[in-house]
């Protein structure tokens, strides 16, 4: 009967708790997204962070391992070279020490020397003796180079200060590479003179090759100036300037990361001589030398990526099992304060509609008062012509006020449930209120509705509202259940044992199968979909259970069901029944 | 019956109710005298004797309980019928408890009315609906 006064938009109003409602979706896509942005902050920061560093440490760690041999044959080949050319140096000494100017000047004797060292193989292509003047006195080899005057050059100059000479490379007549070394020899008068040999310049590349680089990998001398000594892979053949920017000389190994020409990252490894103006560069690629660095990082990158993947896709799992519940549990709540707003909604109608009827009794008193005097002065008058029409039409107007008075008590009587009390409570009168209140239903579709209510039934105390409700909800259940013009509903009931009393409302409708029979006490537990909350039989058994009552359903399905209601002689929980009063 | 007729004091804020209320029970032989509020109802009673007072419980001013307590502080032994407009007997039952012989739902039934009257007067009532 209070369908019609709904009003959803008010509804939605006067309650702030529901506002935000009215944009769910939006809510609750902003709340999963937020939950997945922190805990995928929260997750792959530190994940991220431990590769950084991880990827750092292996890599420092990595170099300086690939690095030592690296400096370690640097080291060795540059002594290599070191003792050759010193060795040179030596016999270059020793024959200086041991012959004199004289001896020297002989071409006999001379020539004898060089066939000797040629024996050897020590790459000796010609020997020269230089007076103190700079002239060549004394000359064997494959040039006629006699009498050429050295005095401006370098190598004379440098030997006779310094007592020992090592050229760069030069090409020579034969446009073959060599280095010449120089040293001095001392008169018996004290005359410096300088012997003077030039050595071709293959075992440079027999030692190089000996120190069994990668096939990538470069290797090769330079001087000061970035002149090549030797053939290089990448930079130049010898005499060329060379393409890279080394390093700058220095006698102890060292290394740099640069780029090359071609923008390859490269290592180059540099370590000066001691004994002439020679650098030994070793130069490897990056790629070479990082290749199980790179490995691993491919590897922990994998792994980065899959754990990123398992995390990502756990995360957004669990958000979304926990916006549902979330959003299960919000619904819940939202259908509670449905129920309750509707419950408060109910009371207040019931204290409006209490408030018209006694207003509008007291103008039925009136109407019904003047009414009856008609009828009084009607029945006493014996010379009135329309007394049979005006009697009808007044008693009509009686039978009006009677319907008005029916409903503002049927009103009044309904109401009543809001002042909640404990109080004596004549079950059968109240079975017939509710009934009452169900005429119409019961009158359009034709049901028949039989009382077998007991004259003896003892009045019990209770709450009568209460009582009232869960008979309306119990009835109003059963004639939902039973088919028009068919339908029967028994309501009986009878005193029991135990001091209580009994109610019984059979129906002959629909039944309840045994799946549903399980679950109908359940709160939001419903069959008619959008048109129920599934709170009715909820709150009746929560009524029930507070009353001290109790409540059994037998149904067979197509034939009907069985309510059976208990109701103690005395409700113990009178205060929780106050506390609970406007429900 | 017409040598002494019954004395009824009918009190009620409603003017229009009670004087055609007073004019039907005439017509049935009772004699009958308004009041439109408590404090004149209890005025009343103080300076003349009747059988029966009929008292509304909802007026204006002093409310039907006060007046019924002032009423019966007068005359204890007279017989009090209460009306109320309301559905709820909590009135009713109060006002029984003070002293009242019994309480009616307005709209009234003129013969359950009469009934209660006669009741209240010890006589047999008539067996209408």
């Amino acid at each position: 009967m209070f369908k019609h006064l709904r009003n959803p938009l008010l509804f939605w109003r006067r309650n702030p708790l529901l506002l935000w409602r009215r944009t769910p979706l939006t809510r609750y896509t902003v709340l999963n997204r937020n939950i997945i942005i922190i805990m995928l902050l929260i997750t792959i920061i530190p994940l991220t962070c431990m590769l950084i560093l991880n990827n750092f440490q292996y890599k420092t760690h990595l170099r300086n391992q690939m690095m030592a041999p690296l400096y370690a044959m640097t080291e060795k080949t540059r002594h290599s070279f070191e003792l050759f050319m010193d060795q040179r140096l030596a016999i270059m000494r020793f024959i200086s020490a041991t012959y004199s100017v004289e001896n020297l000047g002989n071409e006999q004797v001379i020539h004898k020397i060089l066939t000797s060292l040629k024996k050897e193989r020590y790459g000796f292509v010609d020997i020269g003796l230089i007076n103190t003047k700079g002239d060549l006195v004394s000359y064997v080899g494959p040039y006629s180079l006699l009498g050429k005057n050295y005095s401006e050059q370098i190598s004379f100059q440098e030997t006779r200060i310094k007592g020992q000479y090592i050229s760069n490379v030069f090409l020579g007549h034969r446009k073959y590479p060599h280095i010449v070394i120089a040293v001095q020899v001392i008169t018996d008068n004290g005359e410096i003179w300088v012997l003077r040999a030039t050595i071709d310049t293959d075992f440079f590349d027999t030692l190089i090759s000996s120190m069994g680089l990668e096939r990538s990998s470069d290797a090769f001398l330079v001087n000061s100036d970035g002149i090549l000594q030797t053939n290089s892979l990448y930079c130049g053949n010898t005499l060329e300037k060379c393409t890279l920017k080394l390093p700058s000389k220095g006698v102890k190994s060292r290394g740099v990361e640069t780029k090359d020409a071609n923008k390859q990252d490269i290592i180059i490894v540099s370590s000066g001589f001691s004994i002439a103006d020679y650098i030994l560069v070793i130069v490897q690629p990056q790629a070479v030398a990082l290749k199980s660095w790179y490995a691993l990082q491919t590897e922990m990158l994998i792994i980065f990526l899959i754990s990123l993947t398992v995390i990502i896709f756990a995360i957004v799992q669990m958000t979304a099992v926990l916006i549902k519940r979330i959003k299960t549990s919000d619904e819940r709540r939202e259908s509670v304060l449905i129920e309750l707003q509707h419950a408060q909604k109910l009371s207040s109608i019931g204290r409006l509609a209490a408030g018209v009827a006694h207003e509008i009794n007291n103008p039925l008193a009136i109407i019904n008062e003047k009414a009856g005097l008609m009828l009084d002065l009607i029945d006493l008058s014996t010379d009135f012509n329309q007394k049979t029409k005006f009697g009808e039409l007044t008693q009509s107007i009686l039978t009006s006020v009677d319907r008005c008075r029916k409903i503002t008590h049927r009103l009044l009587g309904f109401s009543k449930r809001i002042d909640v009390k404990i109080e004596p409570i004549q079950i059968n009168t109240v079975i017939r209120e509710v009934i009452g209140f169900l005429e119409k239903d019961i009158l359009y579709r034709r049901l028949e509705v039989n009382l077998k209510l007991s004259d003896t039934l003892e009045p019990i105390l209770s709450d009568q509202g209460q009582i009232q409700q869960v008979l309306l909800n119990l009835l109003t259940n059963a004639f939902a259940a039973v088919q028009d013009e068919l339908g029967r509903v028994d309501v009986e009931t009878k005193n029991i044992q135990d001091k209580g009393v009994e109610i019984k409302i059979t129906d002959n409708g629909c039944g309840i199968s045994k799946e549903i029979i399980k679950n109908i006490f359940d709160p939001f537990f419903t069959t008619k979909k959008e048109e129920g909350t599934g709170l009715g039989l909820s709150i009746s058994y929560g009524i029930i259970t507070k009353l001290g009552g109790e409540i059994f359903v037998d149904s067979t399905q197509g034939k009907g069901s069985v309510f059976t209601i208990i109701f103690p002689e005395k409700t113990n929980k009178m205060e929780s029944e106050n506390e609970n009063s406007e429900n | 019956m017409k040598i002494q007729k019954i004395k009824i004091l009918l009190i009620d804020d409603e003017e229009e109710f009670i004087s055609t209320l007073a004019e039907r029970l005439e017509l049935r032989g009772y004699l009958c005298k308004t009041a439109v509020d408590g404090q004149s109802g209890i005025q009343m009673v103080a300076n003349e004797p009747f059988d029966i007072a009929i008292l509304d419980l909802m007026m204006p001013g002093l409310n039907g309980l006060d007046t019924l307590r002032q009423i019966k502080k007068i005359t204890p032994d007279l017989p009090v019928i209460l009306l109320t407009g309301h559905g709820s007997t909590k009135d009713g039952m109060e006002g029984m408890r003070i002293g009242a012989f019994d309480f009616l739902i307005k709209p009234l039934d003129i013969y359950a009315l009469i009934d209660k009257i006669k009741l209240a007067l010890g006589q047999t009532p008539q067996v209408k609906s």
